[in-house]
């Protein structure tokens, strides 16, 4: 019998899920942790569009009129910026959290895109090294890892004050992924939950950051960009003060961001949707006068070309991509449905990658299933997504008539519901109506 | 002879640049005057001798050279060490030997709080007091405290050891006091020569782990 058919009617404030989460709580007595982000409904770039070329705009022909995608990146002071082919990057996740395996493919795949993939909170793999053309090393408050050698080693420095996911919170790593390897690396017993700090060890505030940027840039000779990365929550107030501390980029991520472990409880309650934080950020840099000059990366539930049209028309200089780019490597995908169930999942809910037991090979430790991922395939997969995001975007930036993709403007945008349109600082479609403008 | 920088006259970009290419193996820096991120990122066998006080981050991730701060030492000196010396005559501010991953970090006098902070394989070994949260997560190596430690000392300490000869105000969450055997007598005793120092290892206590926060228990709701 259906419910629904017979009149039942479901709660709206105590759905399954909700009433799920109580009884899990009520049996196990400690707080559910998951990865994925947040799975609420929040506003987003769906709730945006762009404004095509018609009499008024001068489109370009779709397959003979350029319309350039590069960018650099860290131009500001470092020696050596970054110089990416599209405006898509892979963002951190680290070796322990994924595969070696999942490492390697996303290495592969960024570089056959020509764009950079990033460390995670476990220290630089060679592997991961030797097949990423451009990778962005973080420097985290755990400093898992760390050394000056990688450091100089990498093509740039992401100094991590949080995770969209998490802003506030440190990294987690259960004990089932804490294998010889993984715990060699990060210095920490075989097996054990690891919990890494919030803050740094060895600064606080945005005084010392610049003295820590300060330091970065002297052993790394001022060769590398130093981007500073914090989870969206007082945005305009942070990117402000990440500037002053000398960041060379600032990565945004917001609430929609995922994780490999984290309290759900932290994933759905804390930061703000990617929509919200990105007009801020944009609005801090503008008024210190250094936008395009102190690039953005903004991330957090970036899917596809339409999600990186949108937000560089708000003003970033590039997106980047972590749980999208896992999907692309084979997360969730139906061939594992049964694997999934038996997990007590399904293909297209799957999110404990705390617990080590991925049957696509991707959020593992486990030698057999870390096999299942074939990191070429990986890399193949990963790179035609990137291509179709890249050339997705083109169409759009093609559409509204732009050469290249940052040319793409606010301008460009209307809202579709009254919340994306103050978020975005865009005019409701169909009226002058920019909620908040003005106040 | 050593090859003298004058901060006087020399930037510290300068002084680290040439500390990077070492085109000599012996350096002396005058007029440090707190100046930040004197002598980092050296990753050569040099003698520096800093005369003066420094600010943050001198020696920060230093690799086998010998570095001698003849002064105080500001916020971080030393942190992130992967090997080699550095020596601080004076007084060092907090989390100096940070995360630090190998080597041998001595503070002459006292050094502040967090000193040790997420440890990872440096040795530690402080003349005078440490301030409160010392050792904080330390996962490797060992700090040895030849005056008092303030309060929360190794809280949520992995697999650091450590010695203190003087008064503990108080452990942190899940740091217990352990019994001293005799290899930990001779590995504070070797620790102690390094440093170059003449206190009796007899007179010292050991604190270690009690690894009951290894694992999310909700027993240990309390301490998290």
């Amino acid at each position: 019998m259906e419910p629904a058919s017979h009149g039942l009617r479901e709660s709206a404030t105590f759905d399954r899920a909700t009433i799920h989460a109580i009884q899990r709580a009520a049996e196990t007595g400690i707080y559910d942790i998951r990865g994925w982000g947040a799975k609420r409904r929040l506003p987003h770039f769906d709730d945006l569009l762009l404004l095509g070329a018609s009499m008024s705009r001068y489109p370009l022909e779709g397959y003979r009129e350029r319309c350039d995608t590069d960018v650099v990146l860290g131009t500001r002071h470092a020696k050596n910026p970054l110089r990416l082919a599209t405006p898509v990057t892979i963002a951190g996740m680290s070796f322990g959290a994924l595969s070696a395996q999942a490492k390697e493919s996303l290495g592969r795949g960024a570089s056959e895109a020509g764009t950079s993939t990033t460390t995670g909170d476990g220290g630089m793999t060679p592997e991961e090294r030797g097949h990423s053309k451009h990778l962005v090393y973080q420097y985290l408050p755990s400093r898992y890892g760390m050394n000056p050698d990688d450091l100089r080693a990498a093509d740039a420095i992401e100094v991590v004050l949080g995770q969209g996911a998490k802003p506030g919170g440190g990294g987690m790593l259960l004990g089932q992924k804490i294998t010889e390897r993984v715990a060699g690396m990060r210095t920490l017993p075989v097996g054990i939950d690891q919990r890494s700090a919030c803050r740094h060890p060895d600064w606080t505030g945005p005084d010392d950051l610049a003295i820590k940027i300060l330091e970065l840039r002297e052993i790394t000779d001022w060769e590398k960009p130093i981007y500073v990365k914090v989870g969206a929550t007082r945005t305009y107030y942070d990117v402000k003060l990440a500037v002053h501390a000398g960041a060379d980029v600032v990565v945004v991520d917001g609430m929609q961001g995922g994780t490999a472990a984290t309290q759900d409880v932290f994933i759905e309650h804390v930061g703000i949707p990617t929509l919200a934080a990105l007009p801020q950020a944009v609005q801090a840099l503008q008024e210190l006068g250094v936008h395009r000059e102190v690039q953005l990366i903004v991330s957090g539930g970036i899917r596809g070309g339409a999600d990186m049209a949108k937000a560089l028309a708000l003003g970033a200089d590039a997106v980047a991509i972590g749980t999208a780019a896992l999907i692309a490597l084979g997360d969730n995908h139906p061939k594992y449905d049964a694997d999934y169930r038996e997990l007590g999942s399904a293909a297209g809910y799957f999110d404990d990658y705390q617990d080590g037991r991925d049957p696509a090979g991707i959020s593992t430790q486990d030698e057999e299933l870390s096999a299942r991922l074939d990191p070429v395939e990986g890399g193949r997969r990963l790179a035609n997504f990137l291509r179709v995001m890249t050339m997705e975007a083109q169409t759009l930036a093609r559409a509204c008539g732009k050469a290249h993709l940052l040319h793409l403007e606010p301008e460009d945008l209307v809202a579709l519901t009254i919340e994306s349109a103050a978020m975005a600082r865009v005019p409701l479609a169909g009226t002058q109506w920019i909620p908040g403008a003005g106040l | 002879m050593a090859t003298l920088i004058d901060l006087a006259e020399s930037p510290v970009r300068e002084l680290n640049q040439a500390l990077h290419e070492a085109p000599s193996a012996s350096w002396r820096v005058l007029n440090p005057r707190g100046a930040h991120a004197v002598a980092c990122g050296i990753r050569d066998n040099l003698t520096v001798d800093v005369e003066g006080h420094v600010g943050y981050y001198c020696a920060g991730m230093n690799q086998h050279a010998t570095v001698t701060v003849h002064g105080n030492a500001g916020t971080g000196v030393a942190e992130n060490m992967m090997s080699g010396t550095v020596r601080v005559r004076g007084n060092a501010s907090q989390s100096a030997g940070a995360t630090g991953h190998g080597g041998l970090l001595v503070i002459d006098g006292d050094a502040s709080a967090r000193c040790g902070i997420s440890m990872k394989g440096v040795d530690i070994v402080v003349g005078g007091n440490v301030g409160h949260m010392s050792a904080f997560m330390g996962q490797a190596g060992r700090l040895v405290v030849c005056g008092d430690a303030g309060e929360a000392l190794g809280d949520s300490l992995y697999e650091a050891r450590i010695y203190v000869r003087g008064t503990v105000k108080s452990l942190g969450a899940d740091c217990v006091e352990k019994e001293m055997r005799a290899e930990h007598l001779a590995e504070l005793a070797e620790l102690l020569k390094a440093a170059e120092r003449d206190e009796d290892p007899a007179g010292f206590r050991r604190y270690g782990s009690a690894r009951q926060l290894y694992h999310f228990k909700v027993d240990n709701t309390a301490a998290y």
